[in-house]
């Protein structure tokens, strides 16, 4: 048949044009200096002090250079329940975050598309939080969670909080606050993707026999899936480290203090600096893993 | 709702029951009815925003009428869903799902309907398209027409009872779309399915199609097959959208059992009364320019042929196989007329004074009155094209 014809013209692939330039180096030259100053050095710093072994007889705080590897199993193992709980709760967050955000932003991003008005007005709403400072806006929660308010005491006379139950200081508050906190973060790429998807694709879809949810499945997600995993990583990641929201001073107690309150508390008022240190390298160590696994099952490479 | 696990035997019939289709302060189909028989290769032609993609779109259950019913096969599909419906479409955009390989992309509709081995039926219907050595490439790797064999590969490996084709071609340059033009009409006599082909391509239409509908504003102006459409136009549009056409105006001064004849410039032109939709009164009366013949003298006044002129060239214009010659006739405007080129260069000049004649059963007389009114003339306001336009696209967000 004719087709033949014309079968070869896929083979012309052309190769990107590649040129020396130093101008380029010079424009970068700047990001190096910053990130050798402001990320590798401290890195460097952190990864030493991490080995520090106890200056003998010294006061609390001392700490002489040393290779002591035992700090990483004394942290692990002290922290151990921190360690859990913040990666637990990061995750748990991020899926509740990703359920509210995917509806919020495929309304936006694909039914809202004839109101231009209305699509902008909604967009702010999502990022108006940001105008208001993370802290202020969590001690606001702790106020609506706390033991007195019409919240709880509602929740109480529905019997769905027993008499002596509390919402501040239980894992459900932090995951909350969490959860409240990077919404924004997961919207955002979501809309991105999402806006840009083509309706097309799912007249096609249904065209080839597939139910809207069937074509939700898909169609719809494969195609959002670069703005998923950036807002599941945009979320997962600055939550499991994070250390206000599990806070007792926030929405935590003891109780359920996370890994960046542990650290936290050894770096300030322990003073325990080695500990301390070793503990944000395996906070950072588990993450990178993590990612790097979860990027690559979900096949997008591309994207880091 | 008949099985949908099962392929199509053959092609369905498709029926439209007066059916009309509004967008608020926009008719886009007013009371369409038609029938389209099993088998046939059927081209919608019309100039864009005629109401053929809308009608496309009703089939394939992307739209909903506002009143009327669509009938497959003899069954009811007016409320059924689209992704329930025995139907397939080959989208102008192609719309090939670029998340998966151009294998899945194929085997897609198989899935959904569970059918058996969706893969090896995937691969032969990329054989049919020549395309099966690239099944493991995605949608951006292909070329635009290697994807639009892919898009057709996709919508006929589920052997629908009915194939609509919207301006499929339209992408393509002219070489491609002329050996895909007779690819598709190949594959429809080979599988033997029912097409609903929906251009503006007038020559597409007629190379390809058994019948073709000249839809306008809404509504179809005329229906048949290509040759009866082109020789013997119902209406002054078709006698322009298809092809090009010398229309003149005049009073029906003679009707005798055979023929007509209308007074034209102080000439009585005589026109086969089974050519002619209107045999009284002030008609309108057209002939092909191919059917013109130029002469530099005054031609002897004989039976069966018709004589206009003297008029003078204004424009000769080279095309290859022909050349088109336009003459201004005193009382009538300019009159086309396309000369096969069997001598070198052109036969008369710009400037010169002539007579054209045509054998009289070649004339054709149109249905029309003299001046058509537009038919929907509430409408032509720009404010109603923006409604219209936010209409489309609100229909098109809807389907999300």
């Amino acid at each position: 048949m004719a087709f033949a014809a014309f079968a070869s013209s896929d083979a012309a692939v052309t190769k990107p044009p590649r040129r020396k330039s130093t101008i380029a180096l010079v424009l970068l030259l700047p990001g190096i200096l910053y990130m050798v100053l402001f990320f590798l050095t401290p890195l460097i710093s952190l990864v030493i002090t991490s080995f520090q072994a106890e200056l003998p007889g010294g006061d609390i705080g001392d700490y002489i250079p040393g290779l002591q590897w035992q700090n990483y199993v004394d942290g692990a193992s002290e922290y151990l329940p921190h360690i859990l709980r913040a990666f637990g709760y990061a995750l748990v967050a991020t899926v509740f975050a990703l359920i509210i955000s995917y509806p919020i932003a495929y309304f936006i991003g694909v039914k809202a598309r004839r109101w231009p008005l209305l699509q902008s007005m909604m967009l702010t709403l999502v990022i108006a939080p940001f105008f208001i400072s993370f802290l202020l806006r969590t001690l606001a929660w702790k106020q609506i969670l706390s033991d007195e308010s019409p919240v709880v005491l509602a929740l109480k006379a529905v019997a769905i909080l027993p008499a002596d139950g509390h919402l501040t200081g239980t894992p459900f508050a932090v995951i909350f606050g969490l959860t409240y906190n990077f919404i924004p973060f997961m919207t955002l790429p979501l809309y991105t993707t999402l806006e840009r998807l083509d309706i097309r694709f799912l007249e096609a879809g249904s065209d080839l026999y597939a139910s809207p949810a069937t074509t939700f499945a898909k169609v719809t997600v494969p195609l959002s899936m670069p703005g998923i995993i950036s807002g599941t990583l945009l979320t997962f990641i600055p939550a499991a480290g994070d250390y206000i929201n599990a806070s007792r001073d926030f929405l935590g107690s003891s109780k359920t203090a996370m890994l960046g309150n542990a650290i936290e508390a050894n770096f300030l008022t322990l003073q325990n600096y080695p500990i301390a240190a070793a503990l944000s390298i395996i906070l950072m160590a588990v993450i990178l893993v993590l990612v790097g696994v979860y990027v690559r099952r979900s096949g997008t490479e591309d994207l880091l | 709702m008949k099985t949908m696990s099962t392929f199509a035997e053959a092609g369905a019939d498709l029926e439209f029951v007066d059916i009309s289709k509004r967008f608020p302060g926009f008719t886009a189909i007013e009371n369409l009815n038609l029938t389209i028989p099993a088998g046939s290769f059927f081209a919608l032609l019309g100039p864009s925003g005629c109401g053929k993609t809308t009608t496309l779109r009703l089939v394939a259950g992307l739209e909903d009428p506002s009143e009327g019913r669509i009938l497959i096969g003899g069954n009811d599909v007016t409320n059924t869903k689209s992704f329930q419906r025995p139907v397939n479409t080959v989208f102008q955009s192609y719309a090939l799902f670029p998340h998966m390989t151009i294998l899945e992309n194929v085997a897609f509709g198989l899935r959904r309907r569970k059918i058996d081995d969706p893969l090896s039926k995937a691969h032969e219907a990329l054989r049919l398209v020549e395309l099966d050595h690239l099944a493991a490439r995605r949608p951006a790797q292909l070329s635009g027409g290697q994807q639009q064999r892919v898009a057709l590969a996709r919508a006929i490996v589920n052997r629908p009872a009915l194939l609509l084709l919207d301006e499929p071609l339209g992408a393509l340059d002219l070489k491609l779309r002329r050996q895909m033009q007779l690819e598709l009409k190949s594959i429809q006599t080979e599988i033997g399915l029912t097409f609903l082909h929906v251009t503006h391509d007038q020559e597409e239409a007629m190379t390809m199609a058994d019948i073709v509908a000249v839809m306008n504003k809404g509504e179809i102006e005329q229906m048949g097959a290509p040759e009866q459409l082109y020789e013997l136009p119902r209406t002054a549009f078709v006698a322009n959208f298809l092809g090009q056409s010398n229309l003149f105006t005049g009073q029906v001064t003679e009707s005798v059992a055979d023929s007509i004849t209308v007074a034209v410039a102080g000439r009585g032109i005589v026109v086969p009364r089974t050519r002619a939709q209107r045999h009284a009164g002030e008609v309108t009366i057209g002939v092909r320019p191919e059917k013109l013949l130029l002469h530099t003298e005054a031609p002897t006044d004989s039976a069966g042929i018709n004589i206009l002129g003297p008029g003078r060239v204004t424009d000769v214009s080279f095309s290859g196989v022909s050349t088109s010659y336009i003459v201004q006739m005193p009382g009538l405007g300019a009159v086309t007329v396309f000369a096969q080129n069997m001598v070198f260069g052109p036969v008369v000049n710009e400037g010169a004074e002539v007579w054209v004649s045509w054998t009289v059963d070649h004339g054709f007389g149109l249905e029309d009155e003299p001046t058509p009114g537009s038919r929907f003339p509430a409408d032509a306001s720009t404010s109603a094209i923006a409604i219209q336009r936010r209409a489309a696209l609100e229909t098109e967000l809807e389907g999300a």
